[in-house]
């Protein structure tokens, strides 16, 4: 494998793991935060892109239908918090996954009611469609690059909103302990509310911005959603720095074992059969990660050991 | 969901003295991924039986949801308490797989509007079991057919690493005569073909033939559209059907794929199916409704000649083939899957409305591998 190609192959793992982030963010902030398991998170994914498409096919602006993807997501997370998930923070765990599974079902029965059951048409907008040559020969494709740049800069965001905003503040104050914060005459409700939006929100920009170049139809979300329950298990829960780290980790992992296992197997395999036991463990590799990385920090690499 | 239709004798006096009503069971995907497959089946069929006046076809739909456990249920209650004759509807191999043996086992005909494993044509064959669509590795075949009368010597092929997927690859090779530059097998349901494009890129190939049904398709031919790839893209009309072209947009236009159904193939019963279905439904069909709408008027013409209650005489009804198909000539094979010619298409825009038009002819009368390993 030529340098260039694996160069190539380490900016497209780059961008998925970005990609992943944005949804990992979300669950994360929610479960450290509210001690909610949210499965729902990957129908604010599928909301966000049909949004996107629906808009986008209507006015003929990508740019409205990516404003309209967020805030469509943001609403639909605000309000699915205010008429199920506050009556849920006092259940157990069980109760939140029943709940939340009932919303997933919820979801794309409403969208496929809305939409029909084929798949909507979303593409590119002209501004960042075609490959661009990057120096050192490489060819890629200038919309994954956009996403790179999209995926750090909110990163960045986060970050600066995590630590330094009293937003911030009052959401790391919260995961540490809710009743102080309440006690210090904090709005509880109000910020689990914010909370719940903003990685709603997040989701659906994830939504928006993948499903332009993926197939916008009902049932997109619950793949990413593992995925990205993989990654803020390995990152630690609750850490918006871990789900950064385990995004990238998984993205890379993903994208270079699908490409390297096969032809590691081809040095003493004949082609065929190298193809088909390498693309089988690539498909397993990030589950090998999540295991070692569980054997060695179970609570993850920057979740908080349980006292 | 549960729909019962019945259309009953509004015309029964000239229909043929044969004629008894049969019971028609169609289990089929009209909810979560993959639904347009089972809806454009579903459509086409409907449409044969609405235009046959006078027919006594009694038909039941059930979704299945694309969920093996779930069609096997359905079709033992269609079975058991609906006393259905006769099965169709099934999309996927693994579902046909799961519903087809059993059902035939218990004396019920199967028509088969879509799926074809080649294990139900091969060793696996049933009298009563008809495929009116293609068995699995036909279309593919052909895509390798077609590979070596373009000049293609250096193919790049890719499918899901599912069963399905490696007869595609097994498929294509069974006919391709040149160099095959890497095969890859991507996950199934995977949405993210950025290290597979790279690949394609650093492989040096003339062409790259890939078998990524429904939503992988899609995700597929927008990206490779965006990398600057411009590696020339082949494949079966899974991914090219009505549906999937206008989510991909222009991405897909120019390229090449092999079908056993088109909306141009030239015949007055053909013509006459897009112009009442784009009527009826208010969109262009697919080559799923058109295997719907055959399926349809295979059962409606042994229906004419020979009561359901005999068995052999239905069978023999049906072997004859005695209807006017959508693809023109029709025949079945000894193991009664079809004997047709499967043909080359390029995505072409009419108007707005991204679509394929017949370029050439892959492969003329051509039957499955499988055939000789069957025997009744």
């Amino acid at each position: 494998m030529s340098l260039i190609l694996f160069i190539e192959q380490l900016l497209n793992g780059l961008q998925f793991g970005l990609m992943l982030f944005l949804m990992a963010a979300g669950l994360t902030l929610v479960f450290g935060v509210m001690g909610l398991i949210n499965l729902a998170h990957g129908s604010l994914y599928m909301v966000g892109a049909f949004a996107c498409a629906g808009v986008a096919t209507a006015t003929g602006s990508f740019w409205l239908g990516l404003v309209a993807a967020l805030a469509a997501a943001a609403a639909a997370g605000a309000l699915v918090e205010l008429v199920v998930i506050r009556r849920l923070y006092t259940r157990d765990h069980l109760d939140q996954v029943l709940a939340t599974f009932a919303l997933i079902l919820i979801f794309s029965e409403g969208t496929r009611w809305l939409f029909g059951s084929f798949p909507l048409y979303l593409s590119v907008p002209p501004l960042l469609s075609g490959a661009v040559t990057l120096p050192g020969g490489i060819e890629y494709s200038l919309y994954r690059l956009a996403l790179i740049g999209a995926g750090l800069g909110v990163a960045g965001g986060l970050c600066w909103l995590i630590s330094g905003t009293r937003i911030g503040i009052q959401i790391r104050a919260g995961e540490a302990d809710r009743q102080m914060i309440a006690a210090l005459g904090v709005d509880i409700g109000r910020l689990y509310t914010l909370v719940f939006a903003l990685g709603a929100a997040l989701a659906g920009l994830a939504g928006a911005l993948v499903g332009t170049i993926q197939s916008v139809q009902v049932g997109m979300g619950e793949p990413v959603l593992i995925l990205a329950f993989v990654v803020i298990v390995i990152g630690g829960i609750g850490s918006i720095k871990g789900a950064l780290v385990g995004a990238l980790l998984v993205g890379l992992t993903d994208t270079l074992g699908r490409v390297l296992l096969p032809e590691a197997f081809g040095l003493f395999m004949e082609p065929a059969a190298a193809t088909a036991v390498g693309s089988s463990l690539a498909s397993m590799a990030i589950y090998v990660l999540m295991a070692g990385v569980l054997i060695w920090r179970p609570s993850g690499l920057f979740g908080e050991a349980p006292a | 969901m549960r729909k019962t239709l019945t259309t009953l004798a509004a015309l029964a006096l000239a229909t043929a003295a044969t004629a008894e009503p049969v019971k028609v069971g169609m289990i089929t995907t009209l909810s979560g991924g993959g639904a347009g497959l089972g809806i454009d089946v579903r459509d086409g069929f409907m449409l044969a039986l609405k235009q046959a006046e006078g027919n006594e076809i009694e038909l039941i739909v059930e979704d299945d949801q694309r969920k093996p456990e779930v069609a096997v249920q359905l079709a033992d209650k269609m079975i058991q308490s609906e006393k259905v004759d006769v099965l169709t509807g099934i999309i996927w191999s693994n579902l046909a797989m799961a519903v087809v043996p059993a059902a035939t086992a218990q004396g019920k005909f199967y028509l088969s509007p879509n799926a074809g494993p080649s294990a139900l044509a091969g060793k696996g064959c049933s009298p009563l079991y008809f495929n009116v669509a293609w068995q699995n590795d036909n279309l593919h075949e052909a895509a390798g057919a077609y590979a070596n009368t373009a000049g293609l010597a250096n193919s790049f092929i890719m499918a899901p690493n599912y069963p399905a997927g490696q007869d595609a690859l097994t498929g294509y090779k069974r006919m391709y005569e040149g160099a095959v530059a890497d095969e890859v097998y991507t996950q199934l349901g995977q949405t993210d073909y950025a290290a597979e494009i790279a690949q394609i890129r650093a492989s040096g190939a003339d062409s790259v033939f890939f078998f990524l049904p429904g939503g992988m398709g899609i995700s597929f031919m927008k990206q490779y559209a965006e990398s600057g790839v411009d590696i020339p893209l082949l494949g079966p009309a899974f991914s090219f059907d009505q549906v999937i072209l206008q989510a991909v947009g222009d991405a897909a236009l120019g390229v090449k794929n092999t079908s056993q159904w088109s909306k141009d193939i030239d015949n007055a019963t053909n013509a006459a199916f897009v112009e009442s279905f784009e009527a009826e439904y208010g969109r262009l069909p697919s080559l799923y409704a058109s295997q719907g709408f055959d399926t349809a008027n295979l059962l409606l013409s042994a229906a004419a000649t020979a009561p359901v209650s005999d068995a052999a005489a239905f069978q023999a009804a049906l072997e004859a083939a005695e209807f006017d198909s959508t693809r023109g000539d029709f025949a079945f094979g000894p193991n009664h899957h079809p004997i047709q010619d499967i043909y080359v298409r390029e995505v072409i825009k009419e108007g707005e409305v991204l679509t394929n038009m017949i370029v050439g002819t892959a492969l003329e009368d051509h039957a499955d591998a499988y055939a000789a390993e069957c025997s009744f």
